[in-house]
């Protein structure tokens, strides 16, 4: 086989990494500061996708001109949900946080099927056909803004909780619980600023994913297992880990179904999982629990 | 205060008598008169949910259709398989328990697999609206009847027009790559396809075959990998979903072969064209479809240009259509909605007043409708047209299709 084949499935494999990783970054941020692990995170990413269907369908905007909006929706949503619903089950037991959160999913799913039904809805803007041209590499157009935004997002979050008193706060919350409460930070606020930041995140995720494919209300199962798949390889709670996860996963279909079967790239994305699993329990960039 | 429980005789025998009666009450419930329930099972959800609510527009308009040709009224009970073959399964359970006296279903091989077991054990006549492995039919069930071609009679009936449109277009591919799904349906076609082409002498040979999980986000690694192997000709076996991907990564990975051939669903689906716009011209499906010349074919257009004017009447309407009239004719002829009086009279069934093409509908030893034709078609400008057997075809074949980059 040539080898220019090899290069552009590395470098499709890469660009959609790229947007899985962003994706799951919320997912890592969530679990990282509030220690909840959202089983909604799929649900909420296809609900991010339909309104960027709503918005080209009904205003015509572009979705990666709606990739703000959207996330600050998805904030207020993420936001709300963490401050009327979540909030009260913090200091309960993991499997009743579990239970609550698989019971959102659930509805998500079932509301989207009423709202909009079974099939698959998706935009069609200007640049969904197009493609770069570099030498004999042949790059999705879609992917490569997707994964742009990808990395413009995840820098902006990295500024936020390096450098902004909000951001040293929440991350203050995640290493020290009791000392945060101590020195009289507001963690139930906190707490929620942060689930809404990883929703904004999803969003922006969702509003991208809907320019490389199209969206149904069965997607948002598959895409929280991929985000598990993808934080645990990566790391749980590790921000540039979720992103190396993206990546690795990406990367890993990718080359699985060019060297392998197409039909077997998820099992391999998933023995990546088990080998890290194996090899380093806390995930790639994740730290040891002490 | 308490009082003590004695086991008499006669308690014994009225307990026993109740439980007889508990047991016997589906079969009871199953042979009663009035309208015939109809278990209808279709992926309403999930990756073949809009196939699925295609299936369901043969079913909404069967009943005038059916009244009109003297038929009797069937009374139609939905049910959901999530596109699962596990769903499918206890749906069809449930759907017998609650009084369906006959069951028709479900597009999916799989699922319709898994619905048969159920349908033989329970001794329910189940009617396969749209399935196509082989081994449905081949395991002796007496109450599992198909009006649906199997693999080999597609991919037969696929060759036999592939042959006549590339003569007469005055093209000889040499190379072909096959992409199909990894499912129960796109398993038995790969099969097939080793077995049934080389019959055919066609001037193609399938350099490459590549399986793909049908319900995969993403599948520009599968074209990548059929654009590598330079084929003339691609071979397809998809669903929808997977069929508007692929037709999205060979545009962006510029990849316009001579002739896109699908030999199942997804390709001429409405959601297809209308996703795809003038990308979606130019693929031709080997498809059973219908017979535009028989009367009843009229009144099943009529009927769908009425009920869903957006629609292009296609196999997934013919075949549930077609499902629902073998269940009212049977009923008509069995007097009764006994399950064994019901597939006594759906195994002398011989409808020639039907829609597909072919010489109608009856049934063979296996309950296998064996006399079903298939025709080409081919997408062009958003429409169908009838392009093989030249007998039955309305337009000539644009061959080789028009590149993706041209239109």
């Amino acid at each position: 086989m040539p080898i220019d084949i090899y290069l552009n499935v590395a470098v499709s494999g890469l660009l959609t990494g790229l947007v899985y990783g962003l994706m799951a970054l919320g997912l890592s941020v969530i679990f990282g500061v509030v220690r909840v692990v959202n089983f909604a995170h799929g649900e909420m990413m296809t609900i991010a996708m339909y309104l960027a269907v709503l918005a080209f369908s009904v205003l015509g905007l572009d979705p990666l001109v709606m990739m703000v909006p959207i996330a600050a929706v998805l904030f207020v949503f993420g936001y709300a949900l963490q401050a009327g619903l979540i909030g009260p089950f913090i200091n309960k037991p993991e499997h009743m946080q579990f239970i609550l959160l698989v019971a959102v999913a659930v509805i998500l799913v079932n509301v989207q099927l009423i709202v909009f039904g079974p099939d698959a809805r998706g935009v069609q803007t200007a640049y969904s056909y197009d493609s770069f041209a570099v030498g004999k590499l042949i790059i999705d157009a879609t992917k490569v803004y997707a994964a742009l935004a990808a990395l413009t997002v995840s820098a902006a979050l990295f500024v936020f909780f390096r450098f902004t008193e909000v951001g040293k706060a929440i991350r203050a919350c995640a290493d020290n619980y009791t000392g945060a409460l101590v020195v009289g930070l507001d963690v139930r606020r906190l707490y929620a600023l942060t689930f809404g930041i990883g929703a904004a995140c999803v969003g922006a995720a969702g509003a991208m994913m809907v320019v490389i494919i199209d969206v149904t209300p069965s997607l948002g199962p598959a895409y929280t297992l991929l985000a598990f798949v993808i934080v645990i390889t990566g790391g749980l709670g590790s921000m540039p880990g979720a992103l190396l996860g993206g990546v690795l996963i990406g990367m890993t279909e990718a080359m699985a179904g060019l060297l392998f079967s197409p039909s077997a790239k998820t099992m391999f994305a998933f023995a990546i999982l088990v080998l890290v699993l194996l090899f380093r329990p806390q995930g790639i960039m994740g730290k040891r629990a002490a | 205060m308490t009082k003590s429980l004695t086991l008499t005789r006669r308690t014994l025998l009225a307990g026993a008598a109740a439980t007889t009666s508990l047991i016997a009450a589906p079969s009871i419930l199953r042979a009663q008169s009035g309208p015939l329930k109809v278990g209808v099972l279709l992926p309403r959800s999930g990756a073949q949910a809009g196939i699925g609510q295609d299936c369901q527009r043969g079913v909404d308009i069967a009943g005038p259709i059916l009244k009109g040709l003297g038929y009797p009224d069937l009374q139609i009970i939905n049910a959901d398989t999530e596109t699962s073959v596990d769903v499918a399964r206890s749906r069809a359970e449930r759907l017998i328990s609650e009084g369906a006296q006959l069951l028709v279903g479900a597009f999916d091989s799989g699922q319709s697999t898994a619905i048969a077991q159920v349908a033989e054990q329970k001794g329910v006549p189940f009617v396969i609206n749209i399935a196509a492995a082989p081994p449905i039919t081949e395991q002796g069930y007496k109450f599992v009847f198909r009006n649906f071609p199997t693999a080999p009679m597609i991919l037969g009936d696929a060759f036999a027009n592939q042959k006549e449109l590339f003569e007469t277009a005055g093209l000889a591919p040499k190379s072909a790559v096959l992409l199909h799904v990894n499912d129960t349906f796109g398993t038995s076609m790969q099969q097939g396809v080793a077995g049934v082409l080389p019959k055919f002498n066609l001037s193609y040979k399938i350099v490459e075959q590549i399986a793909y999980d049908g319900t995969a986000r993403d599948l520009s690694v599968e074209i990548s990998k059929a654009k590598a192997t330079n084929a003339e000709v691609l071979l397809l076996v998809s669903r929808l979903n997977d069929a508007i991907l692929l037709t999205r990564e060979m545009v962006k990975q510029r990849w316009s072969p001579m002739a896109v051939m699908s030999m199942g669903p997804g390709w001429y689906e409405d959601q297809y064209l209308k996703t795809l716009g003038k990308l979606g011209d130019g693929p031709i499906s080997f498809v059973p479809w219908y017979d535009p010349n028989k009367k009843v074919s009229k009144l099943m257009v009529e009927a769908l240009a009425k009920h869903s004017p957006e629609v292009n009447p296609n196999t997934n309407h013919v075949y549930t259509f077609e499902a629902l009239m073998i269940a009212a004719d049977a009923f008509k002829r069995a007097g009764s909605t006994d399950p064994k009086a019901l597939a006594d009279a759906i195994r002398t069934t011989n409808i020639t007043d039907n829609v597909s093409i072919g010489s109608g509908i009856q049934f063979d030893a296996k309950g296998q409708n064996d006399k079903l034709k298939n025709a080409a078609i081919q997408n062009r400008g958003g429409k169908l047209v009838t392009v093989a057997p030249k007998v039955a075809s309305d337009a000539k074949a644009d061959l080789p299709m028009t590149a993706y980059d041209k239109r």
